[in-house]
């Protein structure tokens, strides 16, 4: 058992040598999102990424909580658990802490992660346990039919707002940074390629990995990602990170500024001075101030692994201490616990 | 001088002072000599929700009582026949609670003007007549301790620290208590300041001698061992019990224990005790609230965990929604709920039975889960394993109601052999279970217990998805179906009502009473008690005392049925009557106090005997 409690990454997750195929990952059941939702991408996605980890089947769950994208589970040929709603951080905890052979993923949204399981959110960040969660970002709650969410822009009309939303939305990459996330990332539905290479890093990484999905909800708030689909727009505005590479979009780039970072036009900087991404940089500051580029709404978004850093997770610590209790004083023995302590004989 | 000895059959003392004197370790240790010494005994430590109430005042007194016996007692008893009062606070709070003729041994140095004032005392009541009704014995404690302890290095404050140990040593003579066990106590808990623990076991000492030689006490008494059924003792409180009861539980069913759980009074000590003991294996998770520790308990039970989370009442309202997870999912979890006095914060150290109903139905929908409830502290240790068993066998969660009487309480407990103990394993799902041999169907369910196979993850070929949405039966996919969710309903609640429980046992020594006395719970002590106290004089009463209230007994109705009387006392306002009223049919008469505190054999003796006299 003992190199089963010893979690990193996906090492002590049971590989399949069989080669497997994305249908293998599809269940029976009938999708239900609306056509045209980008749930469907990101499901495609995943299905056909998965099998390029070589991890067992049988060794991957997937547990949501409630709302449009927390049905995933049940699209996905692996183990599966819908909860409730907030609780899949906080449920998945319990099963990757005890279970170190699992590669375990969380699918939640905007209003399960961040508003009413926020707190779980945090503290599963802080903690690192071994999880992957996807954050599928729509900025509006589908499932209760079209009320803002707390990522929603402030203003934004909705059936529960009807003057316009009053309070000032989450940035989740900043909420998973300035919770002590050792891996966060922003991708988007409609990039396949840089969704799954995000998906992978993810899965590799030790401990607990946010990866914010922008997601389209096409029924409550189409195109709220436009910008960054509009092929004559998107290339200027999705700043790329990638670790050791400048920050740069097609026409802008990164630099520090006297205040802080700041996005100038490409052509009026000298490459020197471009920022290089250092995704495992210890200090969480400046990939916090790159988090809050896309402020206000939109004009430069970056776009990728933000912060990927070596952190111990918390089931391997607790799997140590474990092992260090036995070590120091045996296995368990249930009689000489009960007989333990002040005892007395009466005969 | 000799002094007499005088033999007696029990005694009942309690240890009075303020938060900061120490008066729980007093009582503690006073518990180890008697336990060690061969009595049978029962405890009651009674402390305010503040870490540090003010000093010398009225709610910063806390209090241990210890009722000791030569035979086998069943309460930590009713009125003290002696009172330890370490300044004036601890005598006001005390004294209604003391009969005439008991002593008083009261610590004169914090008899100050200061003091009395603090508690409304306009004249020292040490020193006027108004104690006169009582054996008092003023003995200058703090002095006589710093005086015993001159010469050691240590600060005058922490000599004076040293009076409960004083006080301890002073007790352990008066009742001839064994004294070893306590220097090596005091040694090993002051281990890392050698000074203290010299200073403390002086302390100790001198007490002793103090009695030997004061002529204020010229008597001291023996209390022969009470002569229990053979077999090997130790002194256990109902939350060690029930802690030690979860980690029998996991060896006895194979299963890894992983606790889930958030701080609260008064369960924290279970939490603390498990997380002691990961060399058995066990994962202990102190969530960021309570929500997150069943959460996580369930999500832990999904992966083939025996998953338990422990709270208190308030911590149950914040867990319902994942109780009801559990009920639908149908995986073993257990909830341990150390019930407090409420509604809200209510008073957190002090007992109550008033979550019954919550336990029964505080969740939205049809959402039936099994009720276990311990009688005593040692108890706790046995209701663990079969909320364990019933949750593993049934796959469901179970309610565990302790409370604050029993998490608190201890008594001495036969320690049982492994032997003994009740295997409980159950097999995981390993292979398909559809018709076609390839299919697996989660909701399938075995025909005798209508438990659903548990897959965990791992097992090749039972990939599976399950949750909170209502579930096909057999397949276990999304159904909307009204059919299908009517046969659900059912379905969930036959498996409940269909657990197999032991029936009801009466005890009527004569066999003929016509009044039964019912109780659940932690009742258990006082009720039994009392129809002891109503049968010597000569009245004739049943007793019968619930432990699984959901199922209910099968033998249950038949049982209340044939009594022409049947009285509850609860501590809530009738929760199990009403239970047995609507089921059953049955005029139950309902005796109820909500005072945060335990019943008393002699009101319940008079309560039984009311009935049995209106007959
Ligand atoms: S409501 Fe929006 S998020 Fe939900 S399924 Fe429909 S399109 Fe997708």
């Amino acid at each position: 058992m003992s190199d089963i409690l010893n979690g990193r990454g996906l090492s002590l997750v049971p590989k399949t040598d069989v080669k497997q195929s994305m249908k293998e990952f599809k269940t029976d059941q009938e999708v239900r999102w609306c056509p045209g939702c980008g749930d469907y991408a990101i499901l495609a996605a995943v299905q056909s990424f998965v099998p390029d980890l070589g991890l067992r089947r049988e060794n991957m769950v997937f547990v949501s909580g409630i709302g449009c994208s927390s049905r995933f589970p049940y699209y996905m040929n692996t183990y599966g658990f819908h909860s409730i709603h907030g609780r899949a951080p906080a449920i998945a905890t319990g099963l990757a802490a005890s279970r170190p052979d699992l590669s375990v993923w969380v699918i939640t949204g905007d209003g399960d992660a961040l508003s009413i399981g926020g707190n779980h959110l945090i503290h599963a960040l802080r903690r690192n346990v071994n999880l992957n969660i996807l954050l599928f970002n729509n900025r509006i709650y589908g499932l209760t039919k079209g009320q803002y969410s707390p990522t929603s822009e402030v203003g934004k009309i909705t059936k529960s707002t009807p003057m316009g939303s009053l309070d000032k939305p989450f940035n989740p990459i900043s909420l998973a940074i300035g919770a002590e996330a050792s891996f966060v990332a922003r991708t988007i539905d409609s990039d396949r390629k840089h969704l799954q290479s995000v998906l992978r890093e993810a899965a590799e990484h030790k401990g607990t990995s946010l990866v914010e999905i922008y997601q389209n909800c096409n029924i409550f708030n189409d195109d709220a990602f436009e910008q960054l689909k509009n092929p004559e727009v998107r290339d200027d505005i999705t700043l790329r990170l990638e670790h050791g590479r400048p920050i740069v979009s097609a026409s802008k780039a990164v630099r520090q500024g006297p205040r802080g970072l700041e996005v100038v036009d490409r052509a009026s900087v000298r490459e020197e001075e471009i920022l290089v991404h250092d995704t495992h940089n210890p200090d969480p500051s400046l990939a916090f101030a790159l988090s809050r580029l896309d402020e206000p709404a939109f004009q430069h978004v970056p776009i990728g692994v933000f912060r990927n850093v070596d952190r111990p997770s918390y089931d391997e610590r607790m799997a140590e201490q474990l092992d260090q209790a036995v070590a120091d004083r045996g296995q368990g023995d249930l009689h000489d616990l009960l007989h333990g302590g002040d005892t007395w004989r009466i005969n | 001088m000799t002094k007499q000895v005088q033999q007696l059959d029990r005694v009942i003392i309690r240890f009075a002072g303020d938060s900061g004197d120490g008066m729980q370790l007093t009582g503690d240790r006073f518990t180890a000599e008697t336990a060690e010494f061969g009595n049978d005994l029962s405890t009651l430590p009674n402390f305010p929700a503040e870490i540090r109430a003010p000093a010398g005042t009225l709610p910063g007194v806390s209090s241990f009582q210890l009722h000791f016996a030569d035979h086998d007692i069943l309460t930590p008893g009713d009125a003290p026949n002696v009172l330890v009062a370490m300044n004036p606070a601890a005598l006001k709070a005390n004294l209604g609670d003391l009969p005439r003729g008991a002593d008083v041994i009261a610590n004169t140095d914090e008899f100050t003007k200061r003091n009395l004032a603090k508690v409304g005392y306009a004249a020292n009541p040490l020193e006027d007549d108004s104690l006169a009704e009582w054996r008092v014995h003023a003995v200058p404690l703090t002095t006589l301790t710093v005086k015993a302890l001159e010469g050691f290095d240590i600060s005058k404050k922490d000599a004076e620290r040293a009076k409960n140990m004083f006080a301890l040593g002073l007790l352990s003579w008066l009742y001839h208590r064994p004294t070893d066990a306590t220097i090596k106590f005091l040694e090993g808990k002051f281990a890392k300041k050698p000074d203290i623990a010299k200073a403390n076991v002086a302390a100790f000492q001198a007490g002793w001698n103090y009695g030997e030689t004061t002529e204020s006490f010229s008597v001291s008494y023996e209390i022969k061992p009470a002569k229990l059924a053979a077999g090997v003792y130790r002194n256990i409180s109902g939350n060690q019990a029930l802690a030690y009861g979860l980690i029998a539980a996991s060896v006895q069913a194979r299963l890894p224990l992983f606790l889930g759980s958030y701080p609260i009074t008064p369960a924290s000590d279970i939490l603390h005790e498990l997380s002691r003991h990961k060399r058995f294996g066990i994962r202990t998770f102190q969530a960021e609230d309570e929500i997150a520790g069943v959460g996580a308990a369930l999500g832990a039970a999904f992966g083939g965990a025996l998953g338990v989370t422990t709270t208190s009442g308030p911590g149950v309202a914040l867990k319902a929604e994942t109780v009801g997870l559990a009920v639908t999912t149908e995986l073993p979890l257990i909830v341990v709920d150390v019930q407090r006095a409420g509604p809200s914060t209510g008073m957190p150290t002090k007992t109550e039975q008033t979550d019954l109903l919550m336990a029964m139905f505080g969740r939205n929908g049809e959402s039936p889960v099994p009720v276990i409830a311990p009688s005593t502290p040692s108890d706790c240790f046995h209701a663990a394993i079969e909320a364990a068993r019933i949750a593993v066998k049934y796959r469901t969660p179970v309610m565990l109601l302790s409370d604050g009487y029993l998490a608190n309480g201890s008594e001495p407990w036969r320690v049982p052999e492994v032997s003994e103990l009740p295997d409980i394993s159950v097999d995981f799902a390993t292979a398909p279970n559809g018709d076609d041999g390839e299919t697996y169907l989660p909701f399938k369910r075995d025909p005798g217990t209508l438990a659903r196979p548990w897959a965990v993850p791992g097992t090749p070929g039972l990939e599976h998805r399950i949750g909170g949405i209502e579930k096909a039966d057999g397949t276990g996919n999304i159904s909307y179906d009204p059919d299908n969710h009517d046969r659900m309903v059912r379905l969930r609640q036959a498996k409940i009502d269909g657990i197999d429980v032991p029936d009801l046992a009466v005890e009527d020594p004569d066999g003929d009473a016509r009044v039964l006395v019912l109780g659940w719970g932690s009742t258990y002590g006082p009720i039994a008690a009392a129809a002891r106290r109503v049968r010597k004089a000569g009245g004739k009463v049943a007793q019968a005392h619930l432990r699984h209230l959901n199922p209910l007994p099968a033998n249950t109705g038949e049982v209340l049925r044939s009594y022409d009387k049947v009285l509850l006392p609860e501590i809530n306002l009738g929760q199990l009557a009403l239970l047995l009223r609507a089921r059953f049919l049955v005029d139950i008469i309902s005796y109820n106090r909500v005072r945060g505190l335990p019943f008393k054999a002699e009101e319940l003796a008079g309560v039984i005997q009311d009935v049995i006299d209106s007959e």
